[in-house]
């Protein structure tokens, strides 16, 4: 709990709720007749509305990006570090729109929503939806707001991918687009991982098809073993060694088969710590879109002709040691965007901590964040 | 950053600048804090990008507002298409990368021209300061120690025109000056000697 709120905090904040009752039609083909985003905002909206940044978030990230619920909350929201006055995504500029996409477990709508067709939670009845679905319903997030176009839509990881979409899907929307540890498409190997932990849930005696819900139960088991396997992919190999080592947790060998390594343990508690706070059919189907985008599928697999398409430009950032959406993959993105003739920018960040650098403060990731967005802030008159 | 003007631009960049078509597609390899760029954007109405390397320039340029990306030149030009840029610059960086050939036979692939400029070995002081004190020359032009320069590959210019002909590399223009970047009547008159820095206008382009 924080004693007093820092001073560069956005501090309180309450989650807002708006209800759709347009009916949205997915790329499944499947329709929701009507659904809740919950989104949080930080910062004002100036006159000219030119100022208004959004978040995107990850796999199993939320709407609550930067400040407290309450003076009883023991962190911060999870991009804490790079949102709010003085910070890289800077409040004193920008007026902030964070959500939970549809789908999520934290308040929108979701598997463990009522169906107002039958009343009772959609469970694993709720549709599948691809990233193109999250940014249509972004979009019309945006309408409710008053906000024509983004001064720029911002996101890590599967955050990127929504942002790499809403450039082709909606390029009058944006002005910049922040892409940071994303990839044009998953590999076989990431798509692979995450078939690995969706069985571990499948498999799970208690996930009981998905209807879990209806046996009082969650599939802990599986949930967990989802989010080690995840959680180690997010690490690199100095990163974990650095952090664990070959250290034991009783300092000697017991010859059995509970976990006697550091690495185990602190593996175990991150799963189950997340297998009672995220439900498990929001896994499944937050992996599923993951694993489908592919923009660049709708133009013969041409990414460049697909980038085309874009008006805004573009910041790609990525991660020495992050080896689940590898520098490799940004490059992809940015030699695309060069050749299809597009402002971009691109850094390759130094860091030992994997995947999971993009939510940590990095100073030289925040210092290139910063600039390209003071100089956003400056040319969409951000103070006007 | 205040705007420049073609006064305030370094001198070696005011010529370079006049080489640049208006309104073409250039890339500035190891760009800096994106100097000369921002000056082709602003006046003469360029689309470019920076290759760089170094972190801090890196942030200078994204603060500057040029396209910068990170690349390290050593990986070549690989990630782009032949004849996809109108003139490819290099200033004071080929003699520091691993294979100033095969970075100049990269920068005719990519680019329809290049601009590139080096420090010229072959000035009197450099060929004074060897032969009069038996040492690997060092001057405000080559500031660093034969241990820890960054400067591999260095060259005279009578060197660089030879691997030039021996690739059929044209020589479109060049022009040479002092370490201050000016150029004057004297350098003109005897370049080889005089001229500190050199910088070469080139093309695979036949006529």
């Amino acid at each position: 709990m924080p004693e007093v709120i820092p001073a560069d905090s956005v501090g309180l904040v309450t989650p807002q709720v708006h209800h759709f009752d347009q009916p949205l039609t997915l790329r499944s083909g499947r329709v929701l007749p009507e659904y809740d985003l919950v989104y949080e905002t930080y910062g004002q909206l100036n006159a000219n509305r030119s100022n208004a940044v959004l978040i995107c978030h990850a796999l199993s990230g939320d709407h609550h990006a930067a400040g407290y619920h309450s003076m009883e909350d023991r962190k911060p929201g999870w991009w804490d570090n790079a949102i709010g006055p003085g910070k890289p995504i800077d409040t004193n500029h920008f007026f902030v729109v964070a959500l939970n996409n549809l789908g999520g477990c934290a308040g929108s709508t979701g598997p463990t929503s009522i169906n107002p067709q039958t009343g009772k939670q959609y469970g694993p009845e709720f549709p599948i939806v691809a990233v193109r679905d999250w940014v249509n319903s972004q979009a019309r997030l945006a309408d409710a707001l008053g906000i024509e176009q983004w001064a720029a839509v911002v996101g890590g990881s599967l955050g990127g991918m929504q942002v790499l979409r809403w450039s082709i899907q909606f390029p009058e929307r944006l002005r910049h687009a922040v892409v940071i540890a994303s990839a044009p498409k998953l590999s076989a190997q990431n798509i692979a991982f995450n078939e690995v932990a969706r069985q571990a849930i499948a498999k799970d005696p208690d996930f009981h098809d998905g209807y879990y819900h209806d046996y009082n139960t969650i599939p802990k088991v599986g949930l967990t073993q989802a989010r080690m396997l995840g959680h180690l992919t997010y690490l690199s190999e100095d990163a974990m060694r650095q952090k664990f080592g070959r250290e034991l947790r009783e300092g000697k060998l017991n010859f059995s088969f509970a976990p006697e390594f550091q690495v185990e343990s602190y593996l175990h508690y991150q799963g189950e710590k997340f297998s009672t706070r995220f439900d498990a059919n929001t896994y499944m189907l937050m992996t599923k879109a993951l694993d489908y985008f592919d923009p660049s599928a709708d133009y013969n697999h041409d990414l460049v002709e697909c980038l085309s398409h874009a008006k805004c430009s573009y910041l790609v950032m990525s991660f020495t040691t992050d080896w689940r959406f590898s520098p490799k993959r940004s490059k992809e993105i940015v030699d695309a965007l060069m050749e299809a003739n597009k402002n971009v920018s691109y850094a390759c960040i130094e860091s030992d901590d994997g995947h999971d650098a993009f939510l940590l403060p990095i100073e030289r990731y925040h210092q290139v964040l910063s600039a390209y967005l003071k100089r956003v802030a400056v040319e969409v008159g951000a103070k006007a | 950053m205040n705007k420049l003007t073609l006064q305030t631009l370094r001198p070696d960049l005011a010529i370079i600048q006049d080489w640049v078509k208006p309104g073409s597609l250039v890339f500035d390899l190891g760009c800096g804090e994106g100097t000369l760029l921002r000056y082709l954007m602003d006046n003469k109405n360029v689309r470019g990008y920076g290759l760089e390397i170094n972190a801090d320039k890196i942030t200078a340029a994204v603060a500057n507002g040029v396209n910068v990306v990170e690349q390290d030149l050593n990986f070549g030009l690989r990630n782009y298409k032949d004849s996809s840029v109108d003139t490819i610059i290099m200033t004071q960086a080929l003699q520091a990368v691993e294979r100033p050939d095969e970075l100049l036979d990269e920068m005719l692939r990519v680019g329809d021209e290049a601009i590139v400029t080096f420090p010229n070995f072959g000035h009197w002081r450099t060929r004074w300061y060897l032969t009069a004190r038996g040492r690997m020359p060092m001057s405000e032009t080559l500031p660093h120690a034969w241990y820890n320069t960054p400067n591999i590959h260095l060259c005279t210019m009578t060197d660089f025109e030879e691997l030039c002909a021996s690739k059929n590399i044209r020589v479109l223009h060049k022009t040479v000056v002092d370490s201050e970047h000016h150029e004057n009547w004297a350098i003109r008159l005897w370049p080889t000697l005089l001229g500190e820095i050199a910088i070469y206008h080139l093309t695979r382009r036949t006529l």
